[in-house]
């Protein structure tokens, strides 16, 4: 089971976010043919009603559109994965910087100690 | 959607007894359907019911809108808790057996996925370890085009790695338009491949949902949510 799928969320959620990330790193190229339902289901190993709910979802936002009879294809419209993109970086971040303020740190402290741990690596 | 299980006002009592008190049920076609309870109650008494080795005490069962009958068992597919294969059968009597009393057994679907998992119609069920054994049954029971399957404890006492086996033939076997009901107390193992689940206790139903609705709702997963309703 390659999917990681915590318990807390629904899960259709949680597989929407997975092919977005899947669709923004490239692994799904603009264009593609994405699998059928039902494989992607036996490889997530979810119910194909919860597969296909994910995958109408993300019709929806454009991300993935169908062709009537031949199945589900990634979007052509590079503006649109790059937007979606910034969107999954932008909730990372947000997450992120509440995380630091449970430590106490301010924005501008964590930025400053992003950038002293870069330097460190380099 | 069609409802292929209806229960009206369903109850069985065992002497005096009761199992079952005044249950109302619809399961509608093309779900996988998590039957969930505690030890004692009455998932088992349920799944008999349908499947006629019970007759309720009062109430009405129907399945595709029959009462059960010899018509419904040849559309629902039943897995029970306890094999009725007899030990000195070989995997192609029990494939013969299948063949004889099921119209609608796909009997090289059977084939195939028995070759899959290295097992050949030579093979005794006696030798067999408890897991294969189940992963046999499962095979015949999920090689039937039924409308309703009744699976009671599939994945019970088998390790890891063979529940997974039996999740994914679950998943890759049922059709769009047919409905399985999965009774098991293993929550977690089965809950994402669940739409719905049926919550019983003493006999009543204490919820019906889908799971999405219990995540979002409560924040938690069902697994999380059963134990918080039935802690003892």
């Amino acid at each position: 089971m390659s999917w990681e799928l915590n318990s807390e969320r629904p899960i259709y959620a949680q597989i929407i976010e997975k092919v977005m990330i899947d669709i923004v790193s490239g692994h799904y190229q603009p264009g593609e043919k994405l699998p059928s339902v039902r494989d992607l289901a036996s490889d997530a190993a979810v119910n194909p009603n919860t597969m296909q709910k994910a995958l109408s979802e993300l019709e929806r936002s454009g991300l993935v559109y169908s062709q009537r009879t031949s199945g589900r294809y990634i979007t052509e419209d590079r503006t649109m994965i790059e937007n979606a993109k910034k969107e999954l970086a932008h909730k990372q971040i947000q997450e992120f910087i509440k995380k630091m303020n449970q430590l106490g740190l301010s924005k501008e402290e964590t930025i400053a100690l992003i950038q002293n741990g870069e330097e460190d690596d380099l | 959607m069609s409802i292929i299980l209806e229960c009206t006002q369903l109850s069985k009592s065992y002497s005096s007894k009761p199992a079952l008190k005044n249950i109302d049920l619809k399961l509608e076609s093309g779900r996988i359907i998590g039957l969930l309870g505690p030890n004692g109650s009455g998932k088992t008494t349920l799944i008999k019911l349908i499947n006629q080795l019970l007759t309720p005490t009062s109430g009405e069962i129907k399945i595709d809108g029959m009462h059960p009958s010899v018509e419904t068992k040849g559309i629902v597919s039943y897995l029970p808790e306890r094999s009725y294969l007899g030990n000195w059968m070989r995997v192609k009597d029990a494939l013969d057996f299948f063949s004889d009393f099921y119209e609608d057994f796909d009997r090289s679907r059977a084939l195939d996925m028995l070759e899959k998992l290295g097992l050949h119609p030579s093979d005794k069920l006696k030798t067999m370890s408890k897991g294969t054994k189940e992963k046999v049954q499962l095979i015949l029971v999920m090689s039937r085009h039924a409308r309703l399957y009744c699976l009671d404890e599939p994945i019970a006492g088998v390790d890891p790695a063979a529940r997974d086996y039996i999740l994914s033939t679950i998943i890759n076997n049922y059709s769009e338009n047919s409905t399985v009901l999965i009774s098991t107390h293993l929550i977690s193992d089965v809950e994402n491949i669940l739409d719905e689940v049926i919550f019983i206790q003493n006999g009543q139903i204490r919820l019906h949902a889908s799971v999405d609705d219990i995540r979002m709702r409560e924040g938690k997963s069902v697994d999380a949510f059963f134990r918080e309703v039935f802690r003892c």
